[in-house]
């Protein structure tokens, strides 16, 4: 009995070790992504004002050694993120309606469901090399235009997505009310259902926003770069992430201090957009 | 003809307004969605067509060999796709006990109020574009990994010891190792988030039962709400392995970029995405071209086979993420 008693005493003081070095284990490592999180801001800070000034936003690309600043990345991203994002939200809200109130549980439906959940996660420089066979190897040019075209690829479906769930989510009283009064589905869709997702729909723009600004892959072999300013989509139009890519893997400290200082650049804007979005949904704290 | 059969046709109901634009709408609704099959499908057809080339040319050679030279324009992809699985694989083992932790910190052990600012603060982490985490690799973390892990790693490595044979290269920083760990820090949050979505989904009262029998909260991590959301973390972990192998940007900067068989942990090595990413503005011939397409089309069914598996397990699981 006393026996017995022991080892069940032993198996508390066992069981009650394993715990703690689980619950040690849990903190453990999520302190340690916190402090990769600190470090990789900390780090982009601290190298990336260095960098900041006036210059930077005035001035096109440099050639090595002499002063210069971002401003025709700065414009060439923010067109083409535009031009993409103009696409990707028609498209996406359409596709989108289409999936939440017209697909209903149809086979077609739920492949293209699926094929959209996997296009959300493709690997963008595939989407890169797609858009060069498709845009730019015919036309025999790079250009901004094949750029946000492969930047809109990346951003319809995880616009496409989120429109279908926030419109699951409207109650289906809604759709009846609006029917009942004799307007046309596509009627109520656009001017009922389409109303009282809007905050939801908003956030998935502002999430598909993020996401595009930063992405560098798709358009090394679309837009390319070009070193100097200009607003001419249909030649190779200068972006950030390209910009970034090249004067980081330089061997000119200049060139390095502008790639950190667009690196801030582009963290702030992507980290600033992910935030907004998270206060437009206003989603309910879950316990 | 048919005008003038409309035309004679007593006038009944009147169309409501906008009943042609209904029908056009829904129309346009099913091309958009149509839109998303025919860019899967085109991509799929188009680096098909592309990389055909290179399929036909080098045939199962393309898949075994190493040699990988523009000069002589034979090429063999068996050095970027064993860098693809190799970075990813290590970088999934890294992550994922990381990602468990953080996901039950939050859902088991966190203090309410610390919750949502510890939440977002990961999920930041996944909003950081790739070439940032590449910068940061390149620039901060591989020297101070150079002198912290490699050095003293290679100095402790007896001749002839597997640590010799594992720890064999330049101890720059850069490298096999250093890449997956940096793939392991961008996909922890994605890992992470899903698996506490999938935590949280578990009902309240399995989980309080289980505490209510005495369980400590690693039993009840272990052996109830976890086998109870087992599909789904499988399917979050296959998430993050999709994003690994894809993941271009980050790697680029810090694997070394060299085309053969990497020997060991901290050798340069170049994975399908890197290699394409360097390699595609410059292909001088037709067949270099042609070979990176074929390695796009490689790298496009490894990550679509694991991504469809992913998605399938969360399905299971009634969660979409």
């Amino acid at each position: 009995m006393t026996g017995a008693a022991k080892t069940s005493e032993a198996r508390v003081v066992r069981r009650r070790i394993t715990n703690i070095a689980f619950q040690a284990f849990c903190i453990l490592v999520t302190a340690i992504a916190l402090i990769a999180l600190a470090a990789i801001l900390w780090s982009l800070l601290t190298q990336g004002i260095g960098g900041l000034d006036l210059a930077v936003f005035t001035l096109s690309t440099p050639a090595p050694g002499s002063p210069g600043g971002l401003a025709n990345a700065i414009v060439g991203s923010i067109m083409m993120c535009v031009l993409a994002m103009i696409i990707a939200v028609v498209m996406g809200i359409l596709a989108g309606t289409w999936l939440a109130e017209y697909a209903g549980g149809s086979r077609y439906g739920s492949v293209v469901r699926f094929i959209n959940d996997v296009l959300l996660s493709a690997p963008s420089i595939l989407v890169g090399l797609f858009v060069y066979t498709l845009l730019v190897a015919p036309f025999r040019g790079f250009s901004g235009l094949a750029g946000a075209v492969a930047l809109a690829l990346i951003a319809i479906p995880v616009i496409t997505r989120t429109t279908e769930d926030v419109l699951s989510l409207q109650p289906k009283t809604l759709r009846e009310a609006g029917v009942a009064l004799g307007a046309p589905y596509s009627f109520v869709i656009r001017t009922v259902l389409w109303r009282s997702a809007g905050a939801g729909m908003i956030t998935g723009g502002l999430l598909a926003f993020a996401r595009i600004s930063g992405e560098t892959a798709p358009l090394l072999f679309t837009a390319l770069n070009n070193q100097f300013f200009s607003v001419d989509l249909t030649k190779p139009t200068a972006n950030l992430p390209v910009v970034i890519f090249q004067y980081a893997l330089s061997a000119y400290d200049d060139w390095r201090r502008l790639a950190w200082a667009g690196a801030l650049l582009i963290a702030a804007a992507v980290l600033g957009v992910t935030i907004l979005a998270r206060a437009v949904a206003k989603e309910p704290s879950r316990s | 003809m048919t005008d003038a059969a409309i035309n004679l046709a007593p006038k009944r109901r009147v169309q409501p307004r906008g009943a042609l634009v209904a029908k056009f709408f829904e129309w346009i609704c099913f091309a958009a969605a149509t839109a998303l099959l025919a860019t899967l499908g085109g991509l799929l057809i188009s680096l098909f067509i592309g990389g055909w080339p290179a399929f036909s040319k080098f045939g199962f050679g393309f898949f075994t060999s190493t040699a990988w030279n523009p000069v002589t324009d034979v090429y063999g992809a068996a050095g970027p796709i064993v860098g693809t699985l190799v970075t990813s694989a290590i970088a999934l083992a890294l992550s994922l006990p990381v990602a468990g932790g953080v996901a039950f910190f939050l859902v088991e052990l966190c203090p309410a109020k610390l919750r949502r600012p510890i939440g977002t603060a990961v999920e930041l982490l996944a909003g950081i574009p790739s070439i940032v985490y590449g910068m940061w690799g390149l620039f901060v973390f591989a020297p101070i990994f150079a002198k912290y892990v490699q050095m003293p790693l290679m100095m402790a490595a007896k001749p002839g010891s597997l640590l010799e044979k594992l720890t064999t290269g330049i101890p720059n920083g850069s490298g096999i190792l250093s890449a997956s760990i940096i793939l392991a820090i961008m996909i922890l949050p994605f890992m992470a988030a899903t698996l506490r979505e999938l935590l949280l989904a578990v009902p309240a009262a399995v989980r309080e039962s289980a505490y209510g029998l005495g369980a400590t909260t690693a039993e009840v991590v272990t052996t109830v709400t976890l086998p109870y959301v087992r599909a789904g973390a499988i399917g979050a972990v296959m998430l993050g392995l999709g994003r690994a192998l894809g993941e271009t940007m980050a790697v680029t900067f810090i694997i070394g970029n060299a085309h053969g068989f990497p020997s060991s942990l901290f050798d340069s090595g170049s994975t399908i995405a890197s290699t394409i990413a360097n390699e595609f503005t410059e292909a001088s011939s037709p067949e270099h071209a042609g070979a990176l397409l074929a390695l796009g089309f490689v790298l496009f069914i490894i990550t679509f086979a694991v991504l469809a598996l992913a998605r399938l397990m969360l399905r299971k699981q009634e969660i979409r993420l």
